[in-house]
């Protein structure tokens, strides 16, 4: 690669490696996810805008990256840390390798760093501002500062029109508040005939109500919820509608009905997150990425489902209405699809 | 569930395929049981296996593992349960012959964990592929033809190419790969005639696809995980017992490994399992195609490995599962969280077999979908190329010169590894070896990198930053030095003034996301060092490495017994091994594991970061001997017996002047570091002679010899094996009895812990021999001076610890064969005999306590069995000799010999019903102790067949039936030896070899075709001759069962 590449942390430490990627210098929160295959989809989760990625499974890039895997349009992490980008890729499907990846979407990226290392920093002082510089000869540096709970990410990751995504045996129809979608929720809506109409996160009522669905779905994205005031206002007036949040949709719900959320010191990234059911008394995996959680219920829901490790809540239901959501990630992508049976339900309710 | 004492059945002795995985499996499972207050009855035949202590079970039985004796055992201890998937293949077929034979019904014991309908539906092939049909998940498709034109019609349908194999014969004999009709038509007409039943199964052939495996984990409440996924190296067509196995799963996108981990939950829910379960798949990595091979509804060694690789103790969970516990409300022990939970980790593990075709001159080395390997090594890194060159290292392997790459990679021999790397020496690109191994690529590209790095070693030489970049991807010092023409030592100390040290990461099941207690590490190259030094008094033990001939499951279990004797002393243990199947590699049998090879390099490594007080090298077999001189010029403290003693005993030269000095007679001996000096010397000594290596394990290349002619062809043999260290020559003393002591000395002191005798004549190697405490020809006069010579000699060798003494006796004279200053193989078998913790009392003589000059009175029998892997090595003799080709142990006993002789044969595989027919085929010196077998076996109502020559002697004993030689005109009533032995007529054949059996004699084919057929072949006389007295004297009497330590007038617990 002959590139090299440098770390610097928050706390005025630093990590220098081998560079791959975009040569370039971004700042981002450096968060890690401990999936150990999926790094295509994590790239491109809008739910990593402004953040800076970390694997901690140390060989990544060894099926190189496939056209299909793609969670939106490019990749939202700031940048991508690694033990080792793998040099060789082979796969059915692969069309081209990481480092040419993250180069076309601008991206940066830093391998041989002990990866390790950096999860146990953030595991112990919590996430923290970071700049990811891919450069070659002299560094060009500059400020580490960040604050993420200050951006309004939905307002990129969100689409800025009205999608519409309807499969021919469509019997159902749903908008979809799009704060930073996923693509695979918009499939997994699709697969049980499930009509979406995405609109973005700044739709009024009216627009919404326009297309007469039978349900809205609050989509998964990036940042803070509890910045999202209009997002809250606009779930409340909708909540005659069947309901279904994931991930920040279901902190926005929580929100929207006067609970509260408040930040993780690392949160939870990864797909072996167990969830217990507390309805069902059942433990699902299931992949979870957020830096926030819903730390106290609205009034009128009860919690479903728990992090078995932390207790963190991971689900809940409004008592009357057929509104629920869940804290992680039933699309999976990557990840288990133990929580896919999440989707059903929302069709039996529409 | 209320289950107050269950039974749990081990899987008995070490065998290829069912090895050390099972004792770490069980004994897990029986502590994970006592810690939820139900009581444990054990049964297993194995005596070197920590599950058989005393402290790991409530209460123990040392039996045959058969169902009239589990019955026995039921039926004295009234267990309201029954845990059936710890002990391997074993366990499980005897819990369903429990049930078929109505035992459990009868005694109301109640199976726990998996139940039987789940276990028969995951082992009967078509009640599996009915399941799968109704899940709609892929398997192989395939027929059964018993016509030409039916085969070829099944071949159309599947699609070429197809293997074909005829059904029921062994280990896949006639069977064949076809990738059209023209190749399959003979293939067929040839499998028609082998066949038994007249049928040929044809099967698509996915020969070089992928292969996966998944670790699941099911409760009764459905909950299901996957801890761990891996992915062979080898493609489909070798066994995964015999691939070098990745985890987890490298090659898979995401979306691929949730198709696989969706069918395996499937699956494992479809069957209702109620424990551990492994489900194997094969994957075309170039279609996504894929379908299950099979599963295994119980703990298993991919079990053990997954363990290993992620942290997360599989068999205790699946014990708590089995008492109705579900994942939820179990913990897991290293992070403080749930057990419902799929392990994450950040490092890649690499497992390689270990093989045992060292061992067996002329054997197929080719590897396949039959398990030939004795054992296996795992290591981790934080890369593949470190973890693979870790694993390679920790294979305690001379690295072997491969002449011709193309022999050994398709099909593939042991040594594919090495000729992959061979070949892309040469110059050989990625895509020709894929094109020959079907390897996937991605795996030969960093096998590649590893080679590129190599040349960039040798052009570039040692500066700093190569350096640390080799050393980042896995290579050895001493690899390096080879590649630059310097010594271990040199590269080791540039590394050191460069800071080039390895760091240690933990194995944490969470990939750091959580704060772990375990203290579970192995080194890489990186910027962090969590195994910061501790501190408190911290002994560091090594262990004995992958599983092998000589090697095996009994070392381990004297570095386990080591662990938790210096935690009850008080101190700390600090392990280092890299066998993943055992318990001494289970986190919590030490307070720090290493999971690192046994090399010099390694271990030192440790000690520096660790500074331990002292260092254990008696326990781990040779492997850690071995190490004991090197670690010491390097400061090492080793503790018990001095470097000087240890090189005594080991030294020939100076052991003979030691005996000399001591008065103690040796058989005539010499050394020899040439040829021509061993010529000389052995002519000298006079044949026949033993001739051996020094310093290796099991007699490795060892062999007697009884003429100039034939030490001429051996000499260089065993030259080569001894690599620079002398050759040793013996007199050989035949017809001796030999017998062999396991003693503990403080250097002033020494405890005898028991002195055995074999059952066969000097001449056959300690581990083959079956062996009896007490001892069975001794005088008290003998006896006493085997006493005195053991304490004179511990004396003057300064032993402080384990001494193990081979002795042989005759002519009323007593000659020392050889002394070993370490815990030998029989040191377990001894400490179940005598109920004396042997291992414990030699930890605290080597920290320094006395010891006592007394031994223990045995009030019973107690006598090793061995087994051997004959039936998986094919091409073997199995004949027995001065070097060592058993793989495991069992242990007969019993209030007087012939019972617990009997017994241990019986564990051994090695029993005879009420009637039927023996047919002895004896080499000449054998005949006469073979008329008065043939007259005993007469009289008991066999039918007796013999061999022509042998025939003519026996005639006076007993009406003999003399069959044919190999290959005679056969009238039509008439049989060769060959037909008779396959006709099912024969339940023993007693085969004493020719001093110089080729694999061209008759004998040699007996002996094969018995192997071959199932049935025991005794091969030494004395053998037969103990078995059939015992067999007259135990005529009409039941064997009595009885937990271990009431023998012998012990009382109960």
């Amino acid at each position: 690669m002959g590139r090299r590449a440098v770390l610097r942390l928050g706390d005025g430490s630093a990590f220098f490696g081998d560079g791959f990627g975009a040569s370039a210098r971004r700042v981002g929160e450096l968060v890690f996810n401990t999936s150990m295959q999926g790094y295509q989809e994590a790239l491109t989760d809008p739910s990593y805008a402004g953040q800076v990625l970390t694997m901690s499974y140390p060989l990544i890039g060894n099926y190189g990256i496939n056209s299909t895997d793609f969670e939106s349009s490019r990749i939202w992490a700031e940048g991508f840390v690694v033990r080792e980008a793998s040099e060789s890729f082979f796969h059915r499907e692969a069309v081209r390798d990481l480092d040419s990846f993250l180069a076309k979407y601008g991206v940066p990226g830093i391998c041989g760093v002990d990866t390790r290392e950096l999860v146990k920093r953030i595991r112990k002082h919590g996430v923290l501002p970071c700049s990811v510089e891919v450069f070659e000869g002299k560094e060009k540096g500059g400020e580490v500062s960040f604050e993420y709970s200050s951006v309004n990410f939905v307002e990129k990751a969100s689409s800025s029109g009205v999608g519409k995504f309807v499969p021919e045996n469509a019997e159902k129809m749903v908008v979809l508040l799009d704060l930073g979608v996923k693509r695979s929720i918009v499939k997994e809506l699709n697969k049980r005939g499930i009509g979406v109409v995405s609109v973005p996160w700044n739709a009024s009522a009216e627009l919404v109500r326009s297309f007469e669905p039978d349900g809205i779905v609050v989509s998964n994205g990036p940042g803070d919820p509890a910045i999202l005031t209009n997002v809250h206002s606009l779930v409340r007036s909708l909540s005659d509608l069947p309901m279904f949040g994931i991930c920040l949709g279901h902190q926005c719900i929580a929100h929207a009905f006067g609970g509260n959320t408040s930040k993780l010191k690392f949160g939870h990234r990864g797909s072996n997150h167990p969830v217990y059911d507390l309805e069902k008394k059942r433990v699902f995996i299931t992949t979870q990425n957020h830096g926030f959680a819903v730390e106290r219920v609205p009034d009128e829901f009860v919690v479903t489902q728990v992090e078995l490790n932390d207790k963190t809540i991971e689900g809940m239901r409004h008592s009357s209405k057929p509104i629920f959501s869940v804290q992680y990630h039933p699309e999976a992508s990557p990840g288990p699809h133990d929580a896919g049976y999440l989707f059903d339900h929302f069709l039996k309710v529409l | 569930m209320n289950v107050k004492r269950a039974l749990v059945i081990g899987s008995g002795p070490i065998v290829i395929g069912q090895s050390a995985e099972f004792d770490y499996s069980g004994t897990q499972a029986c502590k994970a049981l006592r810690e939820e207050g139900v009581e444990v009855v054990l049964v297993n035949s194995n005596p070197a296996t920590i599950q058989t202590d005393r402290e790991t079970a409530d209460i123990v039985y040392i039996e045959p593992l058969d169902v009239p004796t589990l019955k026995k055992i039921i039926q004295r201890e009234r267990p309201d349960s029954l845990l059936a998937t710890m002990g391997g293949q074993t366990g499980l077929n005897l819990a369903i012959e429990l049930d078929k034979w109505g035992v459990l019904e009868q005694y109301n014991v109640r199976l726990i964990g998996t139940g039987l309908k789940a276990i028969e539906k995951a082992e009967s092939r078509e009640k599996f592929n009915a399941l799968m049909k109704e899940l709609g998940i892929p398997i192989l498709p395939g027929f059964c033809a018993k016509k030409m034109e039916e085969g070829l019609e099944a071949a159309e349908k599947i699609g070429y190419p197809v293997v074909a194999r005829p059904a029921y014969t062994l280990g896949g004999t006639g069977g064949g790969f076809a990738s059209c009709k023209e190749e399959l038509e003979p293939i067929l007409e040839r499998g028609f005639n082998l066949s038994r039943s007249g049928e040929v199964l044809i099967e698509k052939s996915v020969l070089g696809w992928g292969e996966f495996e998944y670790e699941v984990i099911r409760d009764s409440a459905d909950n299901a995980i996957i801890i761990c996924n891996m992915e062979n190296f080898d493609p489909m067509g070798v066994h995964t017992g015999e691939s070098i196995v990745v985890a987890p799963a490298q090659t898979l996108s995401d979306r691929d490994h949730q198709v696989l981990r969706d069918a395996a939950l499937r699956i494992v829910r479809a069957l209702k399992i109620e424990g551990g379960c492994n489900v194997q798949f094969y994957f075309n990595q170039e279609t996504g195609q894929y379908g299950v091979i099979e599963v295994n509804p119980r703990l298993s060694r991919s079990s053990a490995l997954a363990s290993k690789a992620t942290g997360y103790p599989i068999a205790r969970v699946a014990a708590k599962i089995a008492l109705g516990k579900t994942l939820d409300e179990i913990r897991n022990p290293i992070t403080n969280t749930t057990a419902a939970f799929e392990p994450a980790l950040d490092y890649v593990v690499t497992k390689i077999p270990k093989w045992p075709f060292e061992k067996f001159r002329g054997s197929d080395r080719r590897i396949g979908t039959q398990m030939k390997s004795t054992g296996e090594a795992m290591a981790i890194g934080r890369t593949f190329e470190e973890s693979l060159l870790k694993a390679i290292r920790g294979l305690d392997l001379k690295e072997p010169k491969i002449e011709k790459p193309e022999e050994h990679l398709f099909p593939p021999t042991d040594l594919r590894i090495f000729a992959i790397l061979e070949a892309f020496r040469r110059g050989a690109g990625v895509e020709e070896i894929r094109a020959k191994t079907k390897i996937n690529p991605w795996f030969l590209g960093k096998v590649k990198r590893i080679v590129e790095m190599e040349k960039r070693i040798a052009r570039e030489g040692l500066g700093a930053d190569l350096l640390r970049e080799a050393k980042r991807m896995g290579f050895s010092d001493a690899q390096i030095g080879k590649l630059v023409g310097k010594s271990e030592r040199e590269v080791r100390e540039k590394r050191k003034e460069n800071g080039i040290i390895p760091t240690y990461k933990m194995v944490d099941s969470c990939a750091g996301e959580f704060e772990a207690l375990t203290p579970y590490f192995y080194s890489t190259y990186e910027n962090e060092n969590e195994a910061k030094e501790s501190g408190g008094r911290k002994i560091l033990i090594i262990g004995s490495g992958p599983i092998r001939i000589g090697q095996g499951i009994e070392f381990d279990y004297c570095c386990s017994q080591a662990a938790m004797a210096l935690r009850r002393m008080g101190l700390l243990s600090i392990m280092v091994n890299n066998n993943p199947e055992t318990m001494s590699t289970d986190f919590d049998s030490s307070d720090r594991l290493y999971f690192e090879p046994l090399t010099f390099e390694d271990v030192m490594n440790i000690v520096e970061n660790e500074k331990p007080e002292g260092v254990i090298v008696q326990l781990g077999g040779q492997t850690s001997i071995n190490l004991a001189q090197a670690l010491s010029e390097n400061g090492v403290r080793v503790l018990g017996t001095g470097i000087e003693g240890i090189d005594v005993a080991e030294d020939r030269e100076k052991f003979r002047s030691l005996c000399e000095k001591l008065g103690i007679r040796q058989p005539l001996n010499a050394t020899a570091t040439d040829k021509e000096g061993a010529l000389k010397a052995a002519s000298e000594i006079g044949y026949p002679i033993v001739v051996r290596p020094s310093y290796v394990i099991a007699g490795r290349g060892m062999q007697i010899v009884f003429s100039p002619e034939e030490m001429e062809k051996f000499i260089g043999q065993a030259m080569d094996v001894s690599e620079n260290k002398p050759v040793l020559i013996d007199k050989y003393l035949d017809n001796a009895f030999e017998c062999e002591v396991d003693a503990v000395s403080d250097s002033e002191n020494t405890f005898i812990g028991g002195i055995m005798e074999h059952v066969e004549f000097a001449g056959v190697h300690s581990g083959d021999a079956n062996i009896s405490i007490p001892p069975l020809n001794l005088s008290e006069k003998m006896l006493r001076k085997i006493r005195e010579s053991t304490r004179e000699l511990s004396r003057a060798l300064g032993v402080k610890g384990f001494v193990n003494i081979q002795y042989a006796v005759k002519g009323g004279e007593l000659f020392i064969i050889e002394a070993n200053p370490r815990a030998s193989r029989t040191v377990p078998f001894l400490s179940k005999a005598t109920g004396v913790p042997l291992v414990e009392m030699a930890v605290r003589a080597m920290l320094g306590e006395g010891v006592e000059n007394s031994e223990p009175s045995v009030n019973h029998y107690a006598i090793k069995g061995v087994v051997f892997p004959f039936l998986k090595i094919s091409g073997a003799d199995i004949s027995l000799g001065p070097e060592m080709k058993s793989t495991g142990e069992t242990m007969g006993l019993g209030e007087d010999f012939e019972s617990a002789y009997i017994k241990a044969l019986q564990a051994s595989g090695i029993s005879l019903p009420k009637g039927g027919a023996v047919l002895l085929s004896l080499r000449k010196e054998d005949r006469e102790d073979g008329v008065e077998i043939a007259r005993k076996l007469a009289g008991m109502g066999f039918e007796i067949y013999a061999t022509p020559g042998t025939g003519v002697a026996l005639t006076r004993a007993a009406s003999v039936q003399v069959a044919k030689r190999i290959g005679e005109k056969c009238g039509p009533d008439e049989m060769d030896v060959l037909q008779l032995i396959s006709s099912g007529d024969v339940q023993l054949v007693i085969n004493t070899p020719t001093k110089s059996g080729n694999s061209f004699s008759d004998g040699f084919k007996i002996r094969r075709r018995s192997i071959e057929k199932g049935i025991p072949c005794v091969t030494n006389i004395r053998t037969a001759m103990e078995f059939v007295n015992a067999l007259e004297k135990l005529r009409g009497k039941e064997l009595e069962v009885r937990r271990l330590g009431e023998y012998g007038g012990e009382k109960h617990g």
